[in-house]
């Protein structure tokens, strides 16, 4: 008898479901399921007719803030009203289009910057121009601009300011460190290791407090550094010690194998560490840093304390307003969004990165 | 196929020596891993060392391009001693190809990067020409199908192929191989010992740890036999696997040949 060939190719079984499988599946499984399902329908029920009602029929758009107390609902009039102040601060009102239009041109940057096949000398190059461009519309006095004191720049711009320049002149000064507490060398080891462990072992806030209040007494008089900078900096050496530790866990979890390899081709410490153990560490450790880059664009509020204004500072400044008190959650909820809005595109960007970089292992 | 092989006991080996190592030691912390090493490796001469784990073979070649610092007597590899200096090691690793057990091909990079890394960055060849000799020693190597992949899409054996041709890409003097076929599944260490013969039959310098015993003898000018940090042993393959003179190699022969 011949035998028989069972050359078809067997599919994997159907399982797709319908709604009513899907809910058995998924929300009734089992008593416990079942009981928080319907505890949470419940909440929902309660809840979100009201928000609803108070955010979209109820609510008040571009009235003034005593129309708002009797109509009931939101009042996002204390935002589309002040929307100039909270987002430019004192900027004076006439030049606002300046910091908008440096801001256009940063978000433009950034969002080309996310291609990675554009990561070429040209784009280097078009970021150089590009932040030129931004201090001069900031700071003016070329090109018929009038000169505008940094003082002034307040509100989102100044956020911005403060956490692009804080986080890319951080990671690039946290890989330093990492390298630096790695190395055979002595002298900078300690010296990484005593840097990365006090400032690990300070807030933040105390080091902004030191760069504003103490280290100007320590400068000869007449020397004043812009207050901005001295922020900046903070904000800087503080990031960096953190993103140093998390790219030492990367570096530590690159194999010795790799290193030999890339010695025994003949390749110098330069070579190695950024041709082949840097790019694979980094890589390994983009969850973390990520993290440790969204907390510090939250983090970079906290310059309220010594006097900047920045986007927060700039809506307690309008919530301050008798006109406008009392409606402090809509006036939140709106920098919730803006903030929210910087920390997902972060995230969003660095799960994408971590899918093109994956090589099948 | 073997026969192909020139009859290596009547080859005429030129007679420099491109590895000299003199009353070597090797400590690790107090452990004394080598032991008054001596041997002398001449151009064109293939080394097979063996011996039971731990016996410091993996040690000693990574001695030769300075993986591991030995710390009493001399190693000169192509007319340059190994000291402290720096600059005289990369230049003695230019030279000195290696081959690890564990592939260690760089995962980031595709096949081609991998083999390019080396000639670009180290002897500064242009990108065109590193790429067609890459290319050229990926074709030996039977693998040039898989140029533009990742390592790790490849099988063991490949990447084990691939790793041998990296090395090849620096056209070095000698090659180190470090149990090559230790970490492959049994069906892919005969591709892997196919190109180390052909290796071997265009004349390369090869030092090899390895157990492999047809290798040794189908390849090999010399068997080297360690145990306990010290060469034992020392014999053509013929005479080392057919009349082991020491006890230690023969039972550690009968160990591995059951």
């Amino acid at each position: 008898m011949q035998e028989v060939h069972q050359t078809t190719v067997m599919k994997p079984p159907i399982t797709r479901v319908g709604v009513i499988r899907w809910a058995r599946a998924n929300l009734f499984s089992s008593v416990f399921n079942s009981f928080l399902t319907v505890v949470t329908i419940y909440f929902l029920w309660k809840i979100v007719p009201g928000l609803i009602r108070w955010a979209f029929i109820d609510s008040s758009w571009a009235t003034t803030g005593a129309q708002c107390r009797a109509g009931g609902g939101a009042c996002w009039s204390i935002v589309t009203k002040n929307v100039r102040f909270i987002i430019f601060g004192f900027f004076p009102y006439e030049w606002q289009w300046r910091p908008l239009l440096a801001m256009i041109i940063l978000f433009s940057l950034l969002i080309v910057s996310r291609n990675r096949r554009y990561w070429k000398k040209w784009l280097g190059y078009l970021w150089l121009i590009g932040l030129f461009v931004m201090g001069l519309l900031l700071k003016g006095g070329l090109f018929g601009l009038p000169s505008v004191e940094s003082t002034k720049w307040s509100g989102l711009p100044l956020t911005l300011l403060l956490s692009v320049f804080g986080l890319t002149a951080a990671y690039p000064l946290g890989v330093l460190l990492a390298l630096g507490r790695q190395s055979r060398m002595p002298a900078i080891k300690s010296l990484s290791v005593v840097y990365i462990e006090t400032i690990r072992g300070v807030p933040l806030i105390s080091l902004l407090f030191m760069s504003s209040v103490m280290f100007p007494l320590f400068l000869p008089e007449g020397i004043t550094i812009n207050n901005i900078l001295r922020a900046q900096v903070a904000i800087i050496l503080f990031t960096a010690a953190y993103i140093a530790e998390v790219v030492r866990g990367g570096l530590q979890a690159i194999s010795r194998g790799q290193y030999e390899a890339a010695e025994s081709l003949g390749l110098n410490y330069y070579q190695k560490m950024r041709l082949i153990i840097l790019p694979q560490a980094l890589k390994i450790v983009i969850p973390p840093s990520v993290g440790i880059l969204i907390s510090a664009f939250k983090d970079t509020s906290l310059v309220v304390i010594i006097g900047l204004f920045d986007l927060l500072k700039t809506t307690q400044a309008t919530l301050s307003d008798p006109r406008w008190m009392g409606f402090s959650v809509e006036a939140y909820i709106f920098i919730a969004l803006i903030y929210f809005t910087g920390c997902f595109s972060m995230s969003s960007y660095s799960r994408r990165l971590e899918r093109e970089l994956y090589r099948g292992t | 196929m073997a026969n192909e092989l020139p009859d290596k006991n009547n080859e005429k080996l030129e007679s420099d020596p491109i590895v000299e190592i003199i009353d070597m030691h090797k400590w690790f912390d107090d452990f004394h891993v080598l032991k008054n090493i001596n041997l002398t490796v001449h151009k064109g001469e293939r080394i097979i060392i063996c011996g039971p784990s731990g016996s410091g073979k993996s040690t000693l070649i990574r001695c030769i391009n300075r993986l591991e610092e030995h710390q009493r007597g001399r190693i000169i590899v192509d007319g340059i001693e190994l000291t402290n200096d720096l600059k005289n090691i990369e230049k003695i690793r230019e030279e000195v190809g290696m081959v690890f057990q564990h592939f260690n091909l760089f995962p980031h990079l595709t096949i081609l990067e991998n083999l390019t890394l080396g000639p670009i960055w180290v002897r500064k060849t242009a990108k065109a020409e590193a790429e067609e000799t890459a290319m050229f020693f990926l074709e030996k190597v039977h693998i040039a199908d898989q140029a533009r992949k990742y390592p790790g899409q490849l099988s063991g054996g490949q990447q084990q192929r691939v790793a041998i041709a990296r090395s090849l890409c620096m056209r070095p003097k000698v090659m180190l191989f470090d149990e090559p076929t230790s970490a492959l599944d049994p069906e892919m260490i005969k591709e892997v010992l196919d190109v180390m013969i052909d290796l071997a039959k265009e004349g390369m310098t090869m030092l090899v740890v390895s157990h492999e015993m047809g290798f040794a003898k189908s390849a090999a000018h010399r068997v080297l036999f360690m145990d306990e940090g010290e060469i034992l042993e020392e014999n053509t393959p013929e005479e080392f696997f057919d009349n082991p003179q020491h006890e230690r190699t023969k039972l550690f022969l009968s160990q591995i040949l059951h």
